[in-house]
């Protein structure tokens, strides 16, 4: 039996949807897959995205906000039995088939090439709708190449000779420093911009000494080495 | 530059308590610095044949790759090292075998593999991975997993939908998104870092990460790590302990001393020179 959703208002059923697409929308707009003409519901008020038996909840920016069993959410796992409301309308998430617990589901198994470009492209469509102006975590891409997507960056130097010098981070791995003295490392993944101590006391950002772990990097942090203060920039 | 002495390695793998095959593959050379992992999966034993060609592959083109190149060389049009690109090339070249493998023999079809690759020189690494088979590294206490899965539920920790706890407990944890032998083309993730002395690295497969949890595997390292062998025997007792429903593999790395192929000096030949 496929999960559903079952949409009630003021405790009477309206309408049952079976949880049957990879994307389902629900909005004031008519062309949402779940249709709730009421003024206490955005245009594109939410999403639900289904992934073999499991489906995730997320809020587009709705102005009165979606809430899980009262609770206001903006991403969400759905166990069976939540209820989602949305403005005044209440869906209830049924999904009976508990995952099988026989020793097969332990597997690591792959997803065919189809479905994994399926599945990451609902998962990336979701973040392309709902981000705003809040810098995005650079996220790890199932679809095309992570690589070619991270965007260059570069490290200016805020003080000393060499004061208003840039040097863009391009290669898989810089080191920047004094041998002897201080030596760092920034590393370039998929995942974002890392940077970790090599040698010597461990370099600051933004006023804070790293751990001998890989720090990451954001836009506009402030790295002091050496003796010299340089800024992190991402590239555009 | 033969590595011999300078990077001490231990490697297991165990069959755990339920499955009848080890899937598993590894295989290790400490004199050319190279550690190989791959967790193979299929129908029937296709796993293991998976597995066992992508070992066989990665270490065969990596040792004969390695006699005529110096991986320390820059390639200057891509900005990685020829040891990177070494491992990418010997990762896709694994990829076109077993997928033509399983192409070939009906009772090999759909199978694929994991693999991780570890390929120490010049006092750096290139790490090739593709699946969930995972890196971690310890350095000073610190414990830090290097390499992120290629798997749905990463994806959904990435995007905000799942916590790691709650991954950890998915019923989809193990759907990876990329694994060798499935497509005539993979996406091999390659990356490098730089290395230190006393630095302690830890291959493994899913079979272990997925019954013991990080701070325990920290633990077990930080207490054993005079002797490599019994705390790669440990981590397996540990899985097999908390229902060894899988196969386990651990490939240990200790790296004993500076293996930089230049002079001293010149490791840092490629430091930008604000700082003198």
């Amino acid at each position: 039996m496929t999960a559903k959703l079952v949409l009630s208002l003021n405790g009477a059923v309206l309408r049952e949807f079976p949880l049957t697409q990879e994307r389902i929308t629900v909005g004031r707009k008519p062309d949402n897959d779940i249709h709730i003409d009421n003024l206490a519901v955005s245009g594109q008020h939410a999403l639900i995205i289904t992934i073999l038996n499991d489906s995730f909840l997320e809020d587009l920016g709705s102005t009165n906000g979606t809430f899980v069993n009262g609770k206001l959410i903006k991403k969400h796992a759905l166990q069976n039995g939540d209820v989602i409301a949305i403005g005044k309308h209440e869906l209830k998430y049924v999904n009976q088939n508990a995952t099988a617990a026989d020793g097969d589901f332990e597997k690591t198994m792959i997803i065919r090439p189809g479905m994994a470009n399926t599945t990451a492209a609902a998962i990336q469509k979701t973040t392309e709708k709902a981000e705003k102006a809040a810098a995005a975590t650079p996220g790890h891409n199932g679809a095309g190449t992570p690589e070619e997507q991270l965007p260059l960056a570069k490290v200016q130097v805020l003080s000393g000779p060499a004061v208003g010098k840039e040097l863009v981070v391009k290669k898989p791995l810089t080191t920047l420093g004094r041998p002897g003295v201080q030596v760092a490392v920034i590393t370039r993944r998929p995942q974002g911009y890392f940077i970790t101590p090599v040698e010597g006391q461990h370099p600051m950002i933004n006023g804070e000494a790293i751990a001998d772990k890989a720090h990451r990097l954001d836009d506009n942090d402030v790295i002091e080495l050496a003796g010299v203060k340089m800024e992190f920039l991402m590239m555009p | 530059m033969n590595l011999r002495g300078k990077l001490e390695m231990t490697a297991m793998s165990d069959v755990g308590l339920t499955r009848t095959h080890n899937e598993d593959s590894i295989g290790n050379d400490t004199d050319i610095g190279l550690a190989v992992l791959a967790d193979g999966m299929g129908g029937y034993r296709a796993g293991e044949i998976a597995s066992a060609i992508a070992i066989n592959m990665v270490m065969e083109r990596l040792r004969k790759a390695f006699e005529r190149v110096c991986p320390g060389e820059l390639d200057a049009s891509t900005g990685y090292t020829r040891g990177t690109m070494m491992v990418q090339e010997a990762m896709n070249k694994a990829n076109t075998v077993i997928f033509q493998s399983a192409q070939d023999q009906p009772q090999c079809h759909g199978m694929g593999t994991t693999v991780l690759t570890v390929f120490f020189y010049d006092d750096r690494m290139s790490v090739g991975h593709v699946g969930d088979s995972r890196l971690y590294r310890l350095r000073n206490d610190a414990f830090e997993q290097l390499t992120v899965d290629h798997s749905l539920v990463q994806e959904l920790v990435d995007k905000g939908f799942y916590s790691p706890e709650e991954a950890r407990r998915s019923a989809q944890r193990n759907l990876v998104t990329r694994a060798l032998g499935i497509g005539p083309e993979v996406q091999t993730e390659v990356f490098e870092e730089t290395v230190l002395p006393e630095d302690l690295f830890l291959l493994c497969s899913d079979g272990l990460t997925d019954l013991v949890e990080d701070s325990e595997i920290h633990l077990t390292l930080s207490k054993y790590s005079a002797n490599l062998e019994q705390a790669a025997q440990q981590l397996i007792q540990l899985a097999n302990q908390n229902g060894g429903t899988d196969n386990i593999s651990v490939i240990l790395v200790r790296v004993l001393t500076s293996f930089t192929q230049k002079m001293p000096a010149n490791w840092y030949s490629r430091v930008v020179d604000w700082f003198g």
